[in-house]
């Protein structure tokens, strides 16, 4: 697999492949789910993942949250998330 | 099933998070180390197709959200499918646990359209010929048709390598290999000693130098790989004088269910003495994985005893392996021999010494029905239907 494009406001990141994400009720929050495995993710975690459907950009991503949450300047935060995200692959983009 | 649990303070779990589907102990391969009880010949029948979708839902609605479906070789039930599609349309994330045997295009492409979403393919399948496999060039052309055939499904390509002395020192060639076949994940798992394993014990613990070396060729590996192909290393339990929780801790994220629908909190339970566990014919997963006496047995640490008890490790290794205690101390409350601090940890100590001299009294006795029925106690089956 090879490593992500760099990160620019432009990609369009979707959830990895083999990944999936998923509201767990029994567990009050989202989960990414993979072979044998899951990463339980907090409230922010999970409203960006949610979000990444191969279709939106980062840019459109970050104007989403902001809007939902009545706040600004997530760009840094959610930039900072996508990265990590990205390397532990669990989003891809091309 | 009994109403009152003996462990009195057994604490209420979270949900049972992973749910292992043991649809059949029937199986094409001969594994000398394998965990399948050594009785299994003389079980019960095996649950039918309505049996497994109505464990499904019910573990379901208790949060149960990963699906291992496994055994034996998975693929030999006709009702794979089936019960595949219903795991997905609960949403689970279902796991073909297999050797491989059996995964043809077509079955490939049916389990695909079913919703599976993960194969993870077994290596170090049948050990008559273990230490020629990896030249073995008919085997290599099967994983090589199967791992391509994943790939073509379009399921992440993980790879899980059972090793044990007989191939330790190859790791190199099996991590090549795996690289070779395009995997995304190889697990190196360092073989327990339950059942089959426990009995060729001997032939299969490797020594202390043999696992260091393997580390550090899987490190090396990892250094070379970059990201393309991710490594997980398991190391046995015996070597390092510590436990580990038994199952990320009794009757607190899994649930096994056998064959003939027996549930356990790991897939060895079954061997322990005074121990009665539930049926999925006879009782709800709810009812089993709260109450039963089985599940409760040695949930949290009001069961333990010294050096446990008192250990300030308690909450961290949970006392370690219930059935490892049974097995080397005879005691399952007994504190994990593995551990530095049980007293019979000499048992484990000797047992590692012994694999730098290994003397060979006892062939390894491979894993099929005969060899079952024959090491079979002379008690009744555990299910007579």
């Amino acid at each position: 697999m090879s490593e992500p494009a760099a990160l620019d406001g432009g990609v369009r990141p979707r959830i990895g492949n083999g990944f999936r994400l998923q509201w767990e009720p029994a567990q009050s929050c989202h989960v990414l789910l993979y072979p044998e495995g899951m990463v339980k993710l907090n409230q922010s975690a999970g409203e960006i993942l949610k979000r990444c459907d191969g279709e939106r950009s980062l840019d459109e991503i970050v104007r989403d949250l902001e809007t939902a949450f009545n706040a600004q300047g997530l760009a840094k935060d959610v930039h900072a998330f996508a990265e990590i995200a990205a390397k532990q692959r669990w989003l891809q983009w091309d | 099933m009994s109403a009152t649990p003996i462990n009195a303070s057994a604490p209420r779990p979270g949900p049972p998070l992973w749910l292992l589907a043991e649809l059949t102990y029937r199986c094409p391969l001969h594994c000398a180390f394998c965990y399948n009880p050594l009785d299994f010949a003389q079980h019960g029948d095996e649950l039918g197709t309505d049996d497994w979708l109505r464990v499904l839902r019910q573990a379901r609605e208790l949060g149960a959200v990963q699906c291992g479906l496994s055994g034996g070789e998975p693929l030999l039930r006709d009702d794979l499918e089936v019960i595949v599609a219903e795991a997905r349309r609960l949403g689970y994330y279902t796991n073909l646990l297999t050797s491989g045997v059996g995964l043809t295009p077509q079955r490939a492409a049916a389990l695909k359209a079913a919703g599976l979403d993960h194969v993870q393919l077994s290596f170090q399948d049948s050990t008559r010929e273990v230490n020629d496999f990896l030249s073995h060039t008919r085997t290599f052309e099967l994983k090589q048709r199967v791992a391509r055939e994943i790939k073509a499904q379009g399921w992440p390509m993980v790879m899980n390598v059972v090793i044990h002395r007989l191939n330790i020192d190859h790791v190199d060639r099996i991590i090549a290999m795996a690289d070779e076949l395009g995997a995304e994940y190889l697990e190196l798992a360092n073989t327990q000693y339950y059942s089959w394993a426990y009995l060729n014990r001997d032939q299969l613990l490797p020594t202390r130098e043999q696992l260091r070396r393997a580390e550090a060729v899987t490190d090396h590996w990892r250094r070379k790989l970059g990201g393309r192909l991710r490594l997980f290393f398991v190391a046995p339990d015996y070597h390092d004088g510590v436990a580990k929780k038994c199952a990320n801790g009794w009757g607190s994220t899994m649930m096994v269910v056998t064959p003939d629908g027996s549930a356990l909190p790991c897939h060895t339970a079954r061997m322990l003495p005074g121990l009665a566990f539930p049926n999925v014919r006879d009782a709800s997963v709810r009812d089993i994985w709260f109450d039963s006496e089985g599940f409760n047995r040695y949930r949290g640490t009001g069961w333990m005893q010294e050096p446990c008890a008192s250990c300030d490790q308690r909450e961290v290794d949970l006392g370690g392996c219930r059935c490892q205690a049974y097995l080397i101390a005879n005691d399952p409350a007994a504190a994990d021999p593995v551990c530095r601090l049980s007293p019979h940890h000499g048992d484990v100590v000797t047992a590692v010494e012994r694999a730098l001299a290994p003397v060979r009294e006892q062939p390894i006795v491979f894993r099929d029905r005969a060899a079952s029925l024959r090491l079979s106690t002379a008690a009744e089956p555990t299910i007579a239907r």
